[in-house]
């Protein structure tokens, strides 16, 4: 699948099934009743006979719209703008229909939620779904009344003949018939130009029962004869099991101690009990000695050792090397599952962005055939590319098989700093070289175990070195919010501003010169412009700093402004550009590009895991600070719409903008050039 | 033990030094109140005693004996939102919504001490909270709106 190809830092992915069987017709409306299904098949489904399903809508005899897709909620907003994109087809008002998403029981296989995919790839499938419903719908009101389908008027939940007055509800039409129809990418949808409900703002779908308590995440289920469970952890990573006695939690009432292998948990009656029945299992770890955060980047760069990079020939020359630490994803909802053995058919709801992974993984662990595996994912309190894995899911299930009734399991905070997985650390070396104008003539950039994401500049360079370099990193890591693009961009946009500055010129004039594609070009002026950039500043301690880039067909450029006073650094403002072609739901690109800038002001400016010999030593919020109220600037987002282009995502790239602007910043302001994240001063 | 929550008395199992939070969630299905660190530090574990916001995860259920504790599910008063809650909805000040409910009891909490907070007073109050997300400047903006409202 081109259009979904995983980048190599996904290291906490599987590879995805071997097999996709598509289920038949009978299967569709055993599931989903009677009524008219629409399936959607892959756009560039290799087999034709039996090509991957993408996502179906059903329409039932009730009238009731449903649409079925693998993607999953967690805060990104997906529920109402996929809403909007199939409503504006139906010519029906989102709130008229459901969406039923992330069940590997219900809905069409998918990747994952992730890599911003879900605007560009799953919104426009839908929308071709839709559309060819409301075509079958006018066509059977066509037959019905004798009619000429062009003079059908579809509108909220009818078809209706404005020339006779007669008009049918979808459910009216559907009756008592089983219509299927699949469909492939060529269907003709509407333009973004005449949207009428995408592209404009619709609060989210699900926003009371949220406000009022009433949304269920994983965390908050019941079920019958609910068990709880707790994990025994290991004394550190890598830690081998010497012994386990289990004899003490046995005995306790209502408690179960369970071991296989090196897996040790308790399930208990009551979760007032798992802390002590935890505890009262006595194990003994033996610790291999492991690395630790102060000898971090040296490790990176000597395992395996890296080769010494060739000198560059320019009229200015500058080399530097860039640091970002470990950083934890730090989902407000610590991994929770719940799970449900019914003889060999598993189920375990648990808020993951990546449920047929998941499926995989339990099938795997269990040695199930994964029709026997089910995974539900109820709303999710965040992820940030931090819940692709099932490890939660598997552990649940353990525990669920051995208590033989329904388990919960909640990690706790710590766990979730501990036993998850992080950000990667990077070392990234950059040798660069210009003529005394300031056109780039040489760049030769190595990223050290972070990831290939937004690796290549996006300056017109001919012939520029941009290499990633695999390194066995001490802890777990994978995917976060925007990938390796994060620490690339610190990397190549603080070293932009090194060279500007030893070329003399003015660091966005710079930047334009180099900058030959008209998008790029773009979002700096767009920056620039409304941060009126180049003005004199007016106090001591204060200081100016921009950034450009691209990442998964978004473009961004950031100016900040910060205040240095006392050996500390205070964003006081930041104005960020960002286009990301024609934009669905502009309120809600807005939320998602603040929050991506004010998540991004924690990597650049606090965050940073140390850990010594396997332990992680700040797993707690009290040891390990996130962005709050006081943290957070001025923020002004100005949107560029490209109506002509099509619609890239928007979770990830906003994050990247505020480490190197901040970095510049401090620098325009301080004379110091930090180059390790988080920026610190002393 | 009995607690009176939400204007209702219930008896109690638990033990008193168990925190307010699991009280509510695992013995009273009152699952709108988080868990998010255990230690006191995001805040989604927010309730009122009193009117006053507190963390329910490190406040033992003997410390609220007697006291009236209110939680997420009832500030909605016949099928009409707090003011707080509504404005959260209209300026979409939540992403993922996990945060929610306790922002929401710590703004509530605000509000009926100092009904016109500035936007300095409502960041100094919401300190505690923390939204991944980084809705903060929308939940500033729902608190101002909800103060007008109220």
């Amino acid at each position: 699948m081109p259009d979904e190809q995983l980048e190599i830092e996904r290291y906490e992915l599987r590879a995805g099934p071997a097999y996709l069987f598509a289920p038949g017709r009978r299967d569709f409306f055993k599931i989903l009743g009677g009524g008219l299904v629409v399936i959607l098949t892959q756009a560039q489904a290799q087999d034709r006979e039996n090509p991957e399903l993408a996502a179906w809508l059903h329409i039932a005899e009730s009238g009731a719209i449903t649409v079925y897709t693998g993607k999953v909620e967690f805060g990104q907003n997906i529920r109402t703008s996929l809403a909007q994109a199939v409503g504006e087809e139906l010519h029906t008002s989102p709130a008229a229909f459901s969406l039923v998403m992330g069940d590997t029981r219900l809905t069409p296989y998918d990747m994952g939620t992730f890599g911003s995919r879900t605007t560009p790839i799953m919104a426009p499938q839908l929308r071709k779904a839709a559309a060819v419903a409301r075509q079958m719908l006018t066509e059977l009101a066509a037959q019905r009344w004798q009619a000429d389908a062009a003079a059908l008027v579809v509108a909220e939940g009818r078809v209706n003949h404005p020339a006779s007055g007669a008009s049918l509800s979808f459910g009216e039409l559907t009756k008592g018939q089983k219509l299927t129809r699949t469909i492939r990418a060529d269907v003709a949808v509407t333009p973004a130009a005449e949207w009428k409900i995408a592209g404009h703002d619709l609060g989210k779908v699900n926003a009371r029962a949220i406000v009022t308590g009433q949304e269920k995440y994983t965390s908050d289920l019941n079920v019958a004869g609910l068990l709880h469970g707790r994990i025994v952890r290991p004394s550190a990573f890598k830690a081998q099991l010497v012994s386990a006695d289990l004899k003490p939690a046995q005995q306790m009432p209502g408690v179960l101690a369970v071991r296989d292998g090196e897996f040790v948990g308790v399930v208990a009656d009551d979760p007032a009990k798992l802390a002590a029945a935890a505890a009262a299992v006595k194990t003994e770890w033996k610790v291999p000695p492991q690395t630790n955060s102060r000898e971090i980047f040296s490790w990176l760069k000597t395992h395996p050792a890296s080769a010494a990079l060739p000198p560059v020939v320019a009229e200015v020359q500058v080399e530097a090397s860039y640091m970002a630490a470990y950083i934890a994803h730090t989902p407000l909802e610590p991994r929770c599952a719940v799970a449900h053995w019914e003889g060999d058919q598993l189920t375990v709801s648990t808020g993951t962005q990546v449920p047929f992974g998941v499926q995989t993984e339990l099938a795997e662990a269990f040695g199930l055939p994964k029709e026997k595996v089910r995974v539900i994912v109820p709303p999710t309190g965040s992820g940030y590319g931090g819940k692709h894995s099932g490890e939660c899911a598997v552990e649940a299930a353990r525990l669920a098989k051995a208590a033989g009734k329904p388990v919960k399991l909640q990690w706790t905070r710590e766990e979730e700093f501990t036993w998850a997985y992080f950000r990667p650390a990077a070392v990234i070396d950059v040798r660069s070289g210009a003529q005394k104008d300031g056109v780039i003539t040489a760049w030769q950039f190595h990223n050290y175990n972070s990831g290939r994401a937004a690796l290549r500049s996006p300056y017109n360079i001919p012939n520029q070195v941009a290499e990633f370099h695999e390194v066995d990193s001490p802890l777990r890591q994978g995917s976060y919010r925007g990938l390796a693009a994060t620490a690339n961009h610190f990397a190549r946009e603080s070293h932009m501003d090194e060279l500007a500055h030893a070329l003399g010129l003015e660091p966005a004039a710079f930047r334009l010169k180099n900058a030959t594609d008209p998008r790029l070009q773009a979002v700096i002026n767009a920056a620039t412009e409304r941060f009126r950039w180049g003005r004199a500043k007016q106090r001591p301690g204060q200081g100016f700093g921009m950034m450009a880039g691209f990442d998964k067909g978004g473009y961004v450029s950031a100016c900040v402004e910060v205040t240095v006073a006392n050996g500390r650094v205070r964003i006081d403002r930041i104005v960020q550009s960002f286009e990301c072609g024609a934009i669905v739901n502009p309120d809600q690109l807005k939320n998602q590009v603040v929050g991506g800038t004010i998540m991004g002001i924690g990597g650049a400016l606090f965050e940073s895991i140390d850990f010594a010999g396997g332990r992680i030593l700040n797993p707690r919020l009290s040891k390990y600070r996130v962005p709050r109220f006081s943290d957070v600037p001025e923020i002004d987002v100005v949107l560029v719409n490209r109506p002509d282009l099509p619609s890239a995502g928007a979770g990830e790239t906003p994050i990247v903008a505020v480490a190197p602007a901040v970095a510049n910043a401090i620098f325009d302001a301080t004379g110091k050039r930090l180059r390790s994240l988080p920026l610190k001063l002393a | 033990m009995d607690l009176v929550i939400n204007a209702v008395r219930h008896s109690i199992r638990s033990a008193e030094e168990r925190p307010l939070l699991y009280v509510l969630r695992d013995e009273l299905g009152l699952t709108g109140t988080k868990y998010g660190c255990g230690e006191g530090q995001c805040g989604a574990c927010t309730v009122l005693v009193d009117g006053a916001p507190v963390r329910s995860c490190l406040t033992p259920v003997k410390a609220v004996q007697g006291k009236q504790i209110t939680t997420i599910e009832a500030l909605e008063r016949d099928g009409r939102l707090h003011p707080v809650q509504q404005a959260f909805i209209d300026k979409d000040a939540l992403q993922c919504g996990f945060c929610t409910a306790g922002m929401i009891m710590s703004a509530a909490g605000l509000l009926k001490q100092n009904p016109d907070p500035t936007p300095a007073q409502i960041k100094s109050a919401l300190q505690g909270n923390i939204c991944r997300c980084g809705t903060y400047p929308r939940i500033v903006e729902a608190v101002r709106l909800a103060a007008k409202h109220a």
